[in-house]
């Protein structure tokens, strides 16, 4: 079975459009992250998560005022999963932020059940000092993790390369962030991971295509630059969109069966991969050509150049 | 090679395969040791109470006894405790129920993270800026103490800001103190400065001194939080530092948060007091005890009457260490005090050569007991005497205690005198708390997802790429049982988020072989043979591979050195889980092709 014969799509000739398309998506997520930001994750934000589990499903009325009754009026109260399952989530308080907050909510909780046990699944607090560190932590791994890239891709291919890939990243990046900014879905430590590893994916991707382009500038002699492009991704075309496949199969796997707890982790990664991939194909070679690559850049130098032609 | 790695990976891979019994550990302690008769007491009071065990098994000087369910756990549990009576410590565990071969050769299951086994990790601060000026305060002391014994007369003694400030009436006397601090305090910057009509000596603390008293500080709060956890009874905690100033707790399986953050703030200190041999233990233990005097009892339970009046207490004790003693060859624990510590020891002990003297070990802890069926939480204040000695001359700042048993006995009340109190005030900065249902449910939904994503991986790739693909899936098994020994070989720990990692790396792992396979079918379309196609397709597909996955091997780098507990387990995996792929990908089915298409003529390859 395959996919595609053989493609000969013209996928540069479309890089204008895909240019718009890019930008289009790009700037609604930047706007969307200045509009309305983030929602931040209490590893960032600082303060309590409670998720508790009841035998029978549960009035979340009547939990918001217990609640409120014990003085958490400002606790965010929702269902997590079941309608059996609840999550609170409190904010950092000053001078309480002692870790006894728990403590005392979960005590009120089991109380007002009465008969019926409560059972303390999960508890989460962070003071506010810790979550201000991840967040710098987190935005310096970020740019580590991009640094890296680009000086071995330099250092493999040529910096025009680098760039286009390093392009094509912040490209994933800032669009995946976006989705999350646009419809609010929380970001927490677990989602800034995926993103992490959407950048390792989506390069993996990037890497291949340059790969061969890299191979046909060597090999085909005849040829604009956007031809060989052209023939190059097209020939890794069915290889990218499969790797994609298995890749979003395991992820789907992931979202559906694999718990509310990782339901952010894994949204993060499936959209990562689905706009690695476009990126990958569109962007990151578009970014190279844009830059104004030229076949002599990426010819071997003489010694190496010989060997490659004494080939049969 | 192939087959040997394989083989190996499979046997580090089956202890995860075996159950994990919910067991009780149990050690012995100072009173008693683990023999074959604690063992039979052990079975003897399950076997009163009717509790059902699996097995029981005593070596390295501790029992292990062995449930069906964490509820006969439990119960045994409380039996064996009262069967006993407390002598043992002892703890909750999980022990994986592998057959004798398998532990011998140092087989493991994984380490399960918290998220999936249940558990706390808290994260705590320590104060820092107190405990700098804790150590100002004890300077402070110091120093009067010092002016007083040199008779030099000065106006103020106080601290300021970072450092601390002597007022002297004239400039002579002054010099003389600059003399006698700088002599005698090596660790602090010492200046003379007129201001104002006043002589002043400012002495500051050096920085070499800051790092010192900081790291002290996090030592014996580590050291403090370590004997109180250890009092919990729990198996296998871990208490480490992380960065400079915080220490990390977790503690897997404990079902009460409350309790744990209550020994950790609970406060214990110690008390030197003169033993009372004027007056008879018997009458006090009969409940006449005299005035100025207070009975206690030592660990062994055994009476014992002691002055009211206290001489140095647990927060003047500046250092304690165990060591030998020069003269006899001795254990003996070696103890600095402060200075008005050692002034109050000097008088007491001058005034009573010959006579012994006790250290009084106070703990509040919280007990839980039935009342009319309802547990209550009741704060206790215990007392216990853990050691009386003689005072054989006068002594002051540094003393020996000597007249232990063992080492072993010197170690442990050197651990006790230093961890009486907290060194500096600490303040939890990070609590997660995972129970143990949470904690099951997240493992079966993470093995869900994985044989839910490897299916469908496989049964794409075997469609797709017909023999070729079945090749593939092979590989993508050994991967899945590679990553699973390499884990339990480093008994590097496994989180949710882990597993995660490992889904991923599955989807991941048939990219270089989706990469080969594409390569050979190019090959075989420029009407090359189907040897020379497999030949090229490997070579040719290789520096793709390798490029592609070193990229993302940054990346997995860059999480690990950044990231803190799950997404660390996350960065573990999915590092692991690149390097193996890489493997089986590559190495392992080109030994499969060969094995297959390897010196036959072959007129079509099923790719």
């Amino acid at each position: 079975m395959q996919i595609s014969k053989k493609t000969s799509i013209d996928f540069m000739g479309k890089r204008k459009v895909a240019f718009v398309f890019s930008m289009t998506l790009i700037v609604i997520s930047i706007v969307s992250l200045f509009a309305q930001g983030l929602k931040w994750g209490i590893d960032f934000t600082g303060g309590t998560l409670i998720e508790l589990g009841y035998e029978k499903p549960v009035d979340l009325g009547k939990v918001r005022n217990v609640l409120a009754k014990a003085g958490f009026e400002d606790a965010v109260v929702q269902y997590f999963g079941t309608s059996k399952d609840v999550l609170l989530r409190l904010a950092p308080q000053e001078g309480v932020g002692s870790a006894k907050l728990s403590d005392r909510v979960y005590a009120e909780l089991s109380k007002a059940a009465g008969d019926e046990k409560v059972d303390l699944r999960r508890v989460e607090f962070v003071g506010p000092q810790v979550g201000d560190e991840l967040t710098e932590d987190g935005g310096l791994a970020m740019l580590y993790a991009l640094i890296g890239i680009l000086i071995y891709v330099a250092l493999r291919f040529e910096y025009r390369f680098a760039l286009g890939s390093v392009i094509a990243l912040v490209h994933d990046v800032i669009i995946t962030i976006g989705f999350f900014s646009l419809f609010q879905i929380e970001f927490d430590l677990s989602v800034l991971a995926a993103v992490l590893a959407v950048i390792g994916y989506s390069l993996n991707d990037t890497i291949v295509v340059f790969d061969r382009i890299r191979e046909n500038f060597r090999k085909i002699r005849k040829g604009s630059v956007i031809e060989i492009i052209n023939i190059s991704i097209n020939e890794t075309l069915s290889r990218t969109l499969i790797t994609s496949l298995t890749t979003l199969l395991v992820l789907l796997a992931l979202f559906f069966v694999g718990g509310e707890i990782i339901h952010g982790f894994a949204l993060a990664l499936i959209l990562g991969v689905v706009v690695g991939t476009y990126s990958s194909i569109y962007v990151a070679s578009a970014a190279v050509v844009a830059l104004g690559v030229s076949k002599a850049d990426l010819m071997p130098v003489k010694k190496e150049g010989a060997e490659l032609d004494g080939r049969p | 090679m192939v087959v040997a790695v394989v083989l190996l990976g499979l046997l580090y891979a089956l202890p995860n395969i075996y159950s994990q019994d919910p067991s009780i550990e149990i050690k012995g302690s100072r009173q008693a040791k683990v023999d074959e008769s604690t063992v039979a007491a052990i079975k003897a009071a399950l076997e009163n109470a009717g509790v059902k065990w699996k097995a029981v098994e005593r070596a390295d000087g501790r029992v292990l006894v062995r449930f069906a369910n964490a509820e006969s756990q439990l119960k045994g549990n409380e039996v064996i405790e009262t069967g006993l009576q407390g002598k043992y410590k002892q703890a909750l565990t999980l022990a994986a129920d592998l057959p004798g071969w398998l532990r011998a050769l140092g087989a493991k299951p994984m380490y399960l993270g918290l998220d999936l086994r249940g558990g706390i990790h808290v994260l705590i601060d320590v104060d820092m800026d107190a405990a700098i000026k804790q150590a100002l305060e004890r300077y402070a002391g110091d120093i009067r103490g010092l002016l007083r014994k040199h008779k030099i007369r000065y106006i103020t003694v106080s601290q300021e800001g970072e450092g601390i400030e002597v007022k002297f009436k004239d400039a002579a006397t002054r010099d003389k103190a600059r003399e006698a601090i700088y002599k005698e305090f090596r660790t602090l910057a010492v200046e003379s400065v007129d201001e104002g009509g006043d002589f002043l000596v400012r002495a500051k603390l050096t920085p070499a001194e800051k790092t010192s008293i900081k790291k002290f500080a996090l030592e014996q709060n580590i050291t403090t939080l370590r004997n109180r956890v250890n009092a919990l009874g729990v198996a296998e905690p871990i208490i480490q530092q992380q960065g400079d100033r915080r220490i990390v707790v977790q503690l897997p399986g404990v079902q009460d948060p409350a309790k744990l953050k209550d020994i950790l703030g609970a406060t214990a200190t110690l008390e030197y007091r003169l033993v009372d041999t004027e007056h008879s233990v018997e009458d006090a233990v009969a409940g006449r005890v005299p005035v100025g005097s207070k009975l206690y009892h030592d660990r062994q339970g055994r009476p014992l009457l002691l002055k009211k009046r206290v001489i140095v207490t647990g927060n003047q004790i500046t250092d304690a260490s165990s060591g030998l003693d020069r003269r006899t060859g001795q254990p003996a624990v070696f103890v600095s005090l402060d200075g008005q510590g050692a002034r109050r020891m000097r008088n007491v002990t001058t005034e009573n050569v010959g006579k012994p003297m006790a250290v009084v070990f106070i703990e509040t802890r919280t007990q839980t007991r039935m009342v009319n069926g309802k547990p209550v939480k009741k704060k206790v204040k215990v007392e216990e005497v853990i050691s009386v000695a003689n005072i054989l001359e006068p002594f002051g700042r540094r003393f020996q205690t000597t007249g232990l048993d063992s080492t072993e006995e010197a170690h442990d009340l050197a651990l006790l005198l230093r961890a009486g109190a907290l060194a500096a005030p600490i303040e939890i900065v990070e609590e997660r708390t995972i129970g143990p249902s949470l904690g099951q449910e997240n493992i079966n939904q993470g093995v869900e997802s994985v044989i839910i994503g490897m299916l469908l991986v496989v049964g794409f790739m075997a469609i797709y790429y017909r023999v070729f693909g079945l090749i593939a899936d092979l590989a993508l098994l050994m991967n899945l049982v590679l990553i699973v020994a390499v884990l339990s070989l480093l008994q590097a720990t496994l989180t949710l988020p882990g597993i995660a990692g490992i889904v991923l790396t599955v989807g991941m792992a048939v990219d270089a072989n989706v990469l080969i396979f594409e390569r050979i079918r190019e090959e075989v379309r420029v009407g090359n043979t189907p040897q020379a196609s497999i030949q090229a397709g490997y070579e040719k597909a290789f520096s793709t591979i390798v490029d592609a996955n070193i990229t993302t091997l940054i990346a997995a780098v860059v999480l690990f050195s950044f990231g803190t507990g799950p997404i660390k387990g996350f960065a573990v995996t999915l590092f692991i889980g690149i390097l193996t792929s890489m493997f089986t990908a590559i190495v392992g089915t080109r030994a499969v092709v060969n094995l297959i298409y390897g010196g036959k003529k072959v007129k079509k390859l099923a790719v």
